[in-house]
């Protein structure tokens, strides 16, 4: 043996099991949250290894991909893995473990760590009607800016906020991904075909293309080059992966309506 | 006046979005602003003739410098002004007609989308990433001023 061997000094100083595992629990859920929520790899590491360094533990190591979270630490030989099924977009519960991290570093208490990291699941949301309504006016305003025609207002406001209404009312029901943006693209190509067959529609591409905007992938495309860009090599794969798949659902669902029409 | 109406769509464009991704409610504004302003800063070198592939890379520098401003202002996680933010300039309409020329057979102009589509969200990454990278050497320099002061 070469003297190269890097060894693991006994930790300096020996916490109870109790506090540990409290510890322990917090870095691992807020990890669990922000995966959940749609933070970015590296920061959910930075973010777990912070917690346990703030309260004294060092030496945790984290290991996070799209699916699943392994932590580790090292000088209490423990070590947990949290399997991730559903991946959203929250950015509430993301600024809320930001937030308690940023003040557990500033020496927030264990017991009330714990506290505000179990008030982050009610995290406020905003009403059902105004996601709805919003992914009307998004289509309007892509409409606008993909310099689409006045007559098709309509039909881009409907397909937006229809589009978003049928995303978020199937995926109460059943969590099948791809097939809910399928769905929800072959109502947006129907609302498009309908209203310049039979109405006053004039550009039909422009209304389609403005009212998928609120369910194309293209935050996901430039997520996954940014993890890939900083060494997460796994999570940038994966989430491309995802974001082809989402594209080819909403390719494929428009595509029918224009086949079949 | 046509700048103007370009701003306002961008601004409810990317707000709209800070709605569905739930961003925290007073993070809105400044998510609206932000990618009106990117949007602003890509439509400007298109005008100039610049390929849209560059103008994304400026516009995603400057919504970058502002996402760390105002994440740095109000004390919250930089994602949530970079997801908002960079709605408007990101190639979603692209990767969609790529998808759709596929499902209709006409492979040669999917893969001229295609393309677009990866070489455009790359440059909005890589706008992200050196505005980042500059940040925090920046930060790093004035840490050290800092201690030689003191």
């Amino acid at each position: 043996m070469s003297g190269e061997l890097e060894i693991i000094e006994a930790p300096d100083k020996v916490y109870s099991d109790d506090f540990v595992r409290d510890v322990f629990y917090i870095a691992i859920n807020s990890g669990k949250i922000l995966l959940e929520n749609g933070a970015e790899t590296y920061r959910i590491e930075d973010t777990m290894a912070r917690i346990a360094s703030s309260y004294g533990i060092e030496n945790a190591q984290v290991f996070v991909t799209p699916t699943v979270i392994i932590f580790s630490m090292n000088d209490y030989a423990l070590t947990q893995t949290v399997r991730i099924e559903e991946r959203a977009n929250n950015l509430e519960k993301v600024a809320g473990i930001n937030n308690l991290s940023r003040r557990i570093s500033e020496g927030l208490p264990l017991k009330r760590a714990i506290n505000q990291l179990e008030t982050i699941h009610e995290a406020r949301m905003f009403p059902f009607w105004l996601v709805i309504l919003s992914g009307g006016v998004i289509g309007v305003m892509f409409l606008y800016l993909f310099e689409g025609v006045f007559v098709d207002l309509p039909a881009a406001f409907i397909g937006g906020a229809g589009g978003v209404l049928i995303l978020e009312g199937i995926l109460r029901y059943t969590k099948l991904k791809f097939f809910i943006e399928f769905f929800a693209a072959l109502f947006i190509g129907i609302v498009g075909i309908v209203y310049v067959e039979y109405g006053p529609g004039q550009m039909l591409d422009t209304i389609v293309i403005a009212s998928v905007m609120p369910l194309v992938p293209g935050v996901l495309i430039t997520n996954a080059i940014r993890e890939m860009l900083r060494g997460h090599l796994l999570a940038g794969i994966v989430k491309g992966a995802e974001a082809a798949l989402t594209a080819i659902a909403i390719g494929a669902g428009v595509g029918l309506v224009f086949m079949l029409s | 006046m046509i700048y103007v109406y370009q701003l306002i769509a961008s601004f409810f464009a990317s707000a709209g979005f800070g709605i569905l991704f739930n961003a925290p409610r007073r993070a809105l504004i400044s998510c609206g602003v932000n990618g009106a302003l990117g949007w602003l800063v890509f439509y400007l070198f298109r005008e100039g003739g610049t390929d849209p592939v560059l103008a994304s890379y400026a516009g995603a520098i400057l919504l970058t410098a502002m996402a760390l401003f105002n994440s740095r202002r109000m004390k919250m996680p930089v994602i949530i002004f970079i997801t908002c933010g960079i709605i408007p300039l990101v190639p979603g309409g692209t990767a969609y007609e790529a998808m759709r020329h596929v499902v209709m057979d006409q492979y040669m102009e999917a893969q001229g989308f295609a393309f677009e589509a990866a070489l455009v969200s790359g440059a909005i990454a890589l706008g992200i990433i050196s505005t980042e990278m500059a940040d925090s050497v920046i930060q790093s320099i004035k840490k050290k001023f800092n201690e030689k002061e003191a």
